[in-house]
């Protein structure tokens, strides 16, 4: 019996993919032995799949600095629904293979991509953004360690102007690190074996993650004849859409393509676009916040209860929060700094009560998680900006005193020199001086 | 429902009147049962668990509130449906000892109209053949083999030869089934037909033989042989009584995405009075070579006694019907290839000892499982669903599928209501003689009348009409439009009536039930 929900999923991620939607899909009996496939058949959709001819568009950066960002497209072949068998474990110290078929017959969705990606990097940001929309439409949690998403690779190589080269696929890629390491390794494999004068079988090679290279799997002896027959238990898959629905129809038994294309929620693209506009942040920016789950909602949570403008705050969450996260891999759910604390701390920055500099040490402590509010850490620390201004001049006078050379440069003319000045001023005050007033007052002094 | 519609049920009605209770009816049938065991038409006999559902059956009439007409009535299952706690074995060794944890769709409805299950029924094993001569727990006798009408006509050949060899078979592959109802072990009994193993068997043991339109009732728990071709069918002794269980049986199940939406109305059978307005269709192509003598003097019979009463009656032509017997093969095997796919010793079944390798274990169980039939469907369904030979043989067998089909359409449309055709080629054979024959030709031969039916998803009922010079049962073959069992079923009452087919004269060793056949009670209508 067909399961509706995985239909619907279906629809939606053809329809975020572009693609067109079968309005009839077929369903066909794959037949092999195996342990893990119980019924000596799997249910797939051969003939007629229920999407086909889509697009997935994904971004890359140029360097390594996320300053540029291309954005690429893949053509999706088609999305096709199937069942899963069960899970097989090798206990080879016992030579028993041990079977689980809990999962065996839940539903699947086979995406079908084109080969139009030429590298590891390109597959895994593209199967990132494959990700994200799944994530968003819900058809799936997709993360890989846990098996939601699995992901084989199928790898050519051919000279500019010939025809596509003889492909092997990869398979137990468990990441997306190691999508990007398998793919680059086995192009590197299949150039130097071909350079020397070999050839490239179409075989099927497995993913080593600990060697970081592909090896030939065990041998399939030839070719498998699947005998595919069509599914006699399940009919043809109708899906409507508004002008071709009957009416006086139970909604519960129908599918329209319509009603789902109107609820899709905003995909990844549309997202980030949203954010650039709205907070006037970099596109590269956007692609961070929603890389990492909760780091939008964070974002936006920072910005709505500070006066700093978004454009300031999100260096703070790029370069400060998510570099501290990382460090100690945790997530943003797991941030000992919570959107409220960091905000309350950029609103002490803003109104220049403290400097940048000492903000960052006031991080630093939020970080230790002990429950103080960043005013509390400021007063503890005595890191308020100097209000007096008597005793911020009598400073720079000290500093002028003490730097005659320094002064006659700036008299000079060399005006970069009173940065050195202002430097030794912050040093004296121990970060607790507006530099900006320093510079006047410096300056004021000078002339 | 039915219980407020005015049917007349016999034994229903003397259970309601509390002149007969359901344990002593069922009492009176496992009693009977142990006595005919020599037919070897029950595998399991469930005597525990159908005294049981007697009990409670009978606290429902004693408190005024039975289910239905079909509360207390012992029933028989052809062992192909899955019943849960009671072993389920398909006749064959791969499923000997297997204990299904669910019922059968149409078990579970019988059971909740209060049927009582007295057992599971005899079968060719995995329900292939058209004897019911190759199931591992052996053949099934004829009940008729053993009635004073058989053994009046039949001429010993020296005199140390009894019943014992002469005996003849019950057709297939539900021959449990109808030999059980046949022989009065139970009122009703579940078979199935795929390309006639419930109208053959019926036809050959004297019996009602419905197969449904495909998609009416659910397979749900039928261990499919053709997914696209199998129908649970329904035997009793008369007409009334098969329209009732359709009744219980018929309409959608969520859990066979092969059955219809619409919902289905049980209905009365009426009593036709006037077949004026009737049109009747003769095939043929159903005078097909190797068609007895006597059979077709009955078949010309049966069109005059409906000429006579006013129906009109012409023949005409379904002429693709030479096809089906080559396109059966094609499409039935290839199907069980897929089917039996998932016997492989691992889950469930039979498992065999060699545990050299995953494969190695699989070709052994395979191998000891199943009998050379089901060996050789399997292997010819693989052949003919290869990659080079798709193409040729399965895509060519569905159009040629899709032609037979359309040649009913064609007939039907022209204005003809129902056909009228045989069911069977001849009387029952005896065993010594049809197993000379394998399986694979018997199966050929006998199919001819019957699988096109299966092919184009139609009703079709066989109605016992007289007996054959041996003194066995022979039985016409009404086929119907789809979905349309009521007017199918209305005819074949008609017909029913018209030819008073005798009531079978069981000469069974234990005498305490030669009088059991004369009780009102021999059907529930």
């Amino acid at each position: 019996v067909l399961n509706r929900r995985c239909v619907e999923a279906a629809v939606m991620t053809g329809l975020a993919l572009n693609c067109s939607i079968n309005k009839k899909s077929l369903f066909d009996r794959k037949h092999y032995f195996y342990a893990d496939l119980p019924a000596g058949y799997q249910i797939t959709q051969q003939r007629v799949p229920i999407a086909v001819n889509g697009s997935l568009s994904y971004s890359l950066c140029i360097d390594n600095k996320m300053s540029q960002m291309v954005t690429k497209t893949v053509r999706i072949k088609q999305i096709q629904l199937e069942q899963d068998s069960g899970k097989s474990l090798h206990d080879d110290t016992r030579s028993q293979t041990l079977v689980d078929l809990n999962r065996a017959g839940v539903g699947l969705m086979e995406v079908v991509m084109e080969p139009d990606m030429c590298c590891g990097e390109e597959a895994a940001a593209a199967v990132r953004e494959l990700q994200l929309i799944l994530q968003t439409l819900g058809s799936s949690q997709a993360v890989m360690a846990e098996g939601q998403l699995r992901v084989d690779a199928n790898v050519s190589v051919h000279h500019p102007g010939e025809p596509y080269g003889v492909r092997t696929e990869v398979k137990n890629i468990n990441s997306i690190r190691f999508l990007a390491k398998a793919i680059d390794y086995e192009i590197q494999r299949q150039i130097e074996e071909l350079e020397k004068g070999g050839t490239i079988l179409n075989e099927t090679r497995a993913f080593d993650s600990k060697l970081g290279c592909t090896v030939p799997m065990r041998d399939k002896e030839g070719k498998q004849d699947y005998r595919f027959m069509p599914e006699p238990n399940l009919p043809p898959l109708i899906l409507y859409d508004a002008k071709s629905l009957p009416a006086n129809v139970n909604h519960q038994q129908v599918v329209n393509i319509d009603w789902i294309h109107e609820r899709l929620p905003d995909l990844p693209s549309v997202k980030r676009a949203k954010l650039v506009e709205r907070y006037g942040i970099l596109p590269e920016h956007s692609f961070t916040l929603l890389n990492e789950d909760g780091l939008t909602e964070y974002f936006e949570n920072v910005v709505k209860q500070t006066q700093m403008k978004p454009k300031k705050v999100i260096g703070w969450i790029l370069n400060d929060l998510l570099s501290y996260l990382k460090q100690h891999s945790l997530t943003v759910k797991e941030s000992p700094v919570s959107s409220f604390l960091l905000a309350d701390l950029l609103n002490l920055l803003e109104k220049k009560e403290i400097s940048s500099t000492a903000a960052k040490q006031v991080l630093a402590e939020l970080w230790k998680g002990e429950g103080k509010t960043p005013l509390e850490i400021v007063k503890e620390k005595k890191l308020e900006v100097i209000q007096n201004q008597k005793e911020l001049e009598q400073i720079c006078q000290a500093v002028i005193d003490g730097q005659e050379n320094e002064v006659m440069a700036i008299k000079a003319g060399n005006q970069k020199v009173l940065n050195k000045l202002i430097g030794l001023v912050q040093r004296q005050t121990q970060g607790r001086s507006n530099p900006v007033l320093v510079k006047q007052l410096l300056e004021k002094k000078l002339s | 429902a039915a219980l407020s519609g005015g049917l007349r049920f016999q034994v229903s009605k003397a259970l309601r009147e509390g002149r007969v209770t359901p344990t002593d009816l069922c009492q009176k049938c496992l009693s009977l049962i142990k006595s005919t065991r020599f037919l070897n038409a029950y595998i399991t006999v469930a005597e525990e668990t159908a005294l049981k559902q007697a009990e409670e059956s009978e606290e429902r009439y004693r408190r005024g509130q039975p289910l239905g007409v079909l509360d207390g009535i012992p029933i028989a299952v052809k062992d192909n449906f899955n019943t849960a706690g009671i072993e389920t074995t398909c006749a064959s060794n791969m499923l000997k000892g297997y204990i299904s944890p669910y019922n059968a769709t149409v078990v579970q409805k019988l059971l909740d109209q209060g049927a009582v299950l007295l057992g599971k029924t005899n079968l060719d094993e995995f329900a292939m053949g058209s004897g019911s001569t190759d199931g591992v727990f052996g053949p099934v006798r004829n009940p008729w083999s053993y009635s004073r009408q058989y053994k009046e006509k039949s001429v010993p050949k020296s005199h140390s030869e009894d019943e014992e060899s002469n005996w003849v078979i019950t057709g297939g592959s539900s021959g449990g089934s109808a030999a059980a109802v046949s022989s009065f072990t139970c009122f009703a009994a579940l078979g199935s037909d795929t390309g006639g193993s419930t109208r053959n068997p019926a036809a050959h043991c004297g019996v009602v033989g419905l197969k449904p339109t495909y998609g009416l009732i659910s397979r749900h728990g039928l261990i499919p042989l053709v997914n696209s071709m199998d129908v649970p069918g329904i035997l009793t002794r008369c007409v009334d009584d098969a329209a009732v269980v359709l009744g219980s049986l018929a309409g959608h199940d969520p859990k066979d995405s092969t059955t219809i939406q619409d919902n289905f109305k049980p209905f009365e059978l009426s009593d036709l009075t006037d077949v004026s307005k009737l049109s009747i269709g003769i095939p043929k192509e159903y005078h097909a070579p190797g068609l007895s003598s006597e059979i077709l003097a009955l078949w010309s019979k049966a069109t005059d006694l409906f000429k006579n009463a006013g129906a009109k009656v012409i023949e005409v032509s379904l002429p693709h019907t030479r096809y089906s017997i080559v396109c059966y093969h094609v499409l039935c095997t290839a199907e069980v290839a897929s089917n039996m796919a998932r016997f492989d010793g691992l889950e469930y079944g039979h498992r065999s000892d060699m545990n050299n390798s995953t494969e190695s274990m699989y070709a052994a169980t395979r191998r000891e499982g199943f009998n050379g039939v089901v060996r050789g469907r399997i292997l010819s369904g693989n052949y003919f669903l290869l990659k080079q030979n798709y193409e040729n043989y399965f895509v060519k067998a569905q159009k040629v599928r899709r032609l037979i089909a359309s040649d009913f359409v064609k007939v039907f449309g022209s204005g003809v209501d129902i056909l009228l055709t045989p069911t069977t080629l001849s009387d029952a054979v005896p065993y010594m003689e049809f197993i000379k024959e394998d399986n694979r030709t018997r199966s050929a031969q006998d199919d001819i009348l019957t699988q096109a039916a299966n092919m184009a998803g139609l009703p079709a009922i066989n109605v016992p009409s007289a007996l054959s010079e041996r003194g066995l049962p022979v039985g016409l073959q009404f086929i119907g439009q789809s979905f349309q069992e009521k007017q199918l079923l209305t005819v074949a009452k008609w017909f029913e009536k018209q030819v008073k087919f005798p009531m079978i004269q069981l000469e069974v060793k234990r005498h305490d039930h030669g009088a059991f056949q004369h009780e009102k009670s021999a059907s529930f209508s």
